[in-house]
């Protein structure tokens, strides 16, 4: 006899695997699997509430005008970030000409509202249409584009990119008009006004806290307006024609549309942040739209995680803040040796190698200092201390002479980059061994070379920490990890 | 039901460059039938597909579906009309979950606009309750192999078999009257090709669909086809029920070779 379950043949969907899908999902274990879970739990919502409070209440605690003035451009960042998320994270199109969106809304808003034309439109009018025409500009690059993907998108958005700046730059003489103001710029900009009263941007010299509320209430109303298009049929055709352009189209997707739309709405959530930027500064100026913003901006998208809201605003806290912290040697040297010695722990975790590396560098270099002070007195007497504890330390270990040589600089960077790609060639003792002078060398570059050139010392920390980033997590700090081919 | 034409190619062509990959080619699929087209690789099956989905335009020749010509359209206007496909080399929405691959193909015949979704409508949250809904639905067909907890996994965790039934999920999703698959048992083991004869045979008794299909397992063919095609190098070479495009002697030489008939 047969029995009535057992069919001739296999029954569709029974699958052994899925019946004890319960003890296939993989949790860690303890403590941290526990609040792991808890925090995934708690809904975006929340979070965002949770920040916003949280800088909210900052200018409470912090009462200087720079630290505010600083959170006003990390919140300007942060929506940087959020409209190159669109185009770059869900519509995954190269925009290199981001940026140029940004200098339309600032250029916008100052022709709106400034002597220029004599204009002066209130800010509630403003700031919609200085979006809607960077929004409009967005949809016109986008529409030669529409059938380009990868880098040859990339360089036709980059040519307009370089065309704004050209504008910008040399606007002064359109046809015989002046309308940008050229390298000068345009000033007397007018600040916010709200239900016709004027916003000040600095009372008694001190930056007016209004504009970090009103930036942060943009950031907030993008931020959500973006999250619900992403969890709509806009925003899954955006990650389907992300995923394969092909596949979506023949699934009933517009993909020409779908990218104009990435492009504008991109376009246009930049635009809001240059009219903010506009109004708080007074001003327009074509400088302030130049190549290292472009990428900085995606350092933060792609540090964070492009295609996570969450993600790249954290990106563009973190870079922000870094960026800042960098400008102060002092703070700058802490974080280097911190970052340093935390890149240690975790490439060693609590080892005998980790101690042979670390007591190895430290002798190594004291040794070093030794026997530099007794050839000559100059070589080891050019440290700054700057006053803390961590700069006198230096100043004992670290070889600094009162007068560089000039070839010492090149000699000692191309050096420590050599030195770095050999060490990845090498394995076991013989990289340890190398790894001592390296490190010293680059402690040797930090004091001589970096210190005491604040301004590029930043970008390429930047770099090496994207470059970090890229090797640990390529995903970003919040991005899902992408799969190309299985 | 049967007998009224719901696509009709009436002396297509394709040619790349020089090269005639179809050839005045005349085939018709009834509303609600299962077409099979077989032939060797480079037959041109593919570039059927292509050219009726709207990935190629053909060079000659028109293609009418529903009693419209859908020559020169593009594939998502295509699509929207009701026809949607498989693909032979997998093209699932990877990184993104089994279920979100099958709500993104709801996206032509559904309206919300973006600024209707940023400020989240009652009319754009129902819409989307229905999409949602109706995706789990279409992932209920495969029985629990596509649902509970694997709606919220990324697609590329899926095992081969299950991306290929994935990608049926998402077709059906775009609500076509016109099923094109593409080699839906290539790579599946026996138990596996046995049950995709089944769920082929379901979509059309329960889904409603027709259905045109290119496959090389002739169990399949066998198990499904109310009609067989065959090709080579673009030419329609018999046409008819399995037995008969099975023992004909023209599509046993293109599979086997010349002489190979009158051996046997």
């Amino acid at each position: 006899m047969t029995d009535p379950n057992e069919q001739q043949g296999p029954r569709i969907g029974k699958d052994e695997w899925v019946a004890r899908h319960g003890d296939n999902r993989a949790r860690r274990a303890g403590i941290a699997g526990t609040i792991e879970e808890r925090l995934r739990g708690v809904p975006w919502w929340a979070w965002l509430a949770l920040f916003t409070g949280a800088v909210c209440l900052l200018p409470l605690g912090v009462d200087s005008g720079y630290a505010r003035r600083i959170a006003f451009d990390t919140v300007i960042y942060m929506l940087l970030a959020l409209g190159l998320n669109v185009v770059v994270g869900w519509g995954g199109l190269l925009d290199l000409g981001y940026v140029a969106f940004f200098g339309v809304g600032a250029y916008t808003y100052a022709f709106l509202s400034s002597d220029k034309f004599d204009l002066h439109l209130p800010a509630i009018l403003t700031i919609p249409l200085a979006c809607a025409v960077g929004g409009a500009i967005g949809l016109l690059v986008g529409l030669p584009s529409r059938r380009l993907v990868g880098d040859y998108l990339a360089i036709v958005t980059l040519f307009f990119f370089q065309i704004f700046l050209t504008v910008t730059n040399n606007g002064e003489n359109l046809f015989g008009t002046d309308v940008t103001g050229g390298p000068n710029g345009i000033i007397n900009v007018d600040p916010l006004g709200l239900f016709g009263r004027e916003l000040p941007v600095s009372t008694d010299g001190v930056f007016n806290v209004s504009y970090l509320y009103v930036a942060l209430a943009a950031f907030v109303v993008v931020y959500v307006a973006l999250r619900f298009a992403d969890q709509s049929r806009t925003g899954r055709a955006w990650r389907s024609l992300r995923e394969d352009p092909l596949a979506a189209e023949l699934m009933g997707m517009p993909v020409s549309w779908l990218k104009l739309m990435a492009f504008a709405f991109g376009a246009a959530v930049a635009a809001l942040a240059g009219t903010l930027v506009t109004a708080l500064n007074a001003s327009v100026f074509p400088q302030s739209f130049e190549f290292p913003l472009l990428i900085t901006i995606y350092t933060m998208v792609i540090l964070g995680g492009a295609g996570s809201q969450a993600g790249v605003v954290i990106g563009a806290i973190l870079i922000s803040v870094l960026l800042e912290v960098l400008r102060e040697p002092g703070d700058a040297r802490f974080l280097f040796y911190t970052l340093g010695l935390l890149g240690l722990f975790a490439a060693f975790r609590f080892s005998v190698r980790l101690a042979v590396v670390l007591g190895g560098t430290i002798s190594f270099g004291l040794i070093a200092h030794a026997v530099a002070g007794r050839v000559n007195d100059l070589w080891t007497a050019g440290t700054e201390s700057g006053g803390s504890r961590l700069g006198a330390w230096a100043a004992h270990w670290v070889i600094v002479p009162t007068d560089l040589a000039s070839w010492v600089t090149p000699v000692s960077y191309i050096g420590l980059v050599a030195l770095t790609l050999l060490l990845t060639l090498l394995h076991g003792w013989s990289r340890m061994a190398l790894l001592v002078p390296t490190l010293y060398l680059a402690a040797f570059v930090w004091e001589n070379v970096m210190l005491v050139k604040p301004e590029p010392t930043r970008f390429v920390i930047l770099g090496a920490l994207l470059v970090a980033v890229m090797v640990a997590r390529p995903e970003g700090i919040l991005g899902e990890k992408r799969v190309e081919i299985v | 039901m049967a007998g009224t034409r719901l696509l009709e190619l009436t002396g297509v062509s394709m040619a790349f460059g020089g090269l005639n990959v179809i050839d005045e080619l005349d085939l018709h699929v009834d509303e609600g039938e299962i077409l099979s087209v077989i032939g060797p690789n480079g037959a041109g099956k593919t570039t059927l597909f292509n050219l009726v989905t709207g990935v190629y335009e053909p060079t000659g020749g028109d293609i009418v579906f529903a009693g419209e010509s859908i020559k020169g359209l593009e594939p998502h206007k295509i699509t929207q009309r009701g026809i949607a496909r498989t693909f032979q080399t997998l093209r699932l929405f990877l990184n993104m979950s089994v279920r979100e691959n099958v709500m993104a193909a709801a996206y032509g015949h559904t309206k919300a606009g973006v600024f209707r979704s940023m400020l989240r409508t009652p009319g754009q949250r129902r819409e989307e309750r229905e999409i949602r809904a109706s995706a789990e639905q279409r992932l209920a067909f495969f029985g629990e192999r596509l649902t509970g907890y694997r709606w919220d996994q990324p697609a590329y965790s899926l095992s081969y078999a299950n991306r290929r039934r994935l990608e049926i999920a998402r077709a059906t999703a775009t609500n076509p009257r016109l099923l094109l698959l593409d080699e839906p048992a290539a790579g599946m083991n026996p138990k596996e090709t046995q049950e995709i004869t089944e769920l082929i045979g379901k979509l059309r008794t329960e889904g409603g669909f027709t259905i045109l299909v290119i496959e090389h397992d002739m169990h399949v063919v066998e198990g499904i086809s109310d009609r067989v095609v065959a090709l080579d190098h673009g030419v329609k070479i018999a046409e008819g029920s399995f037995e008969q495009v099975a023992t004909d002697a023209r599509v046993v030489e293109a599979y086997l070779g010349t002489g190979a008939a009158e051996r046997k």
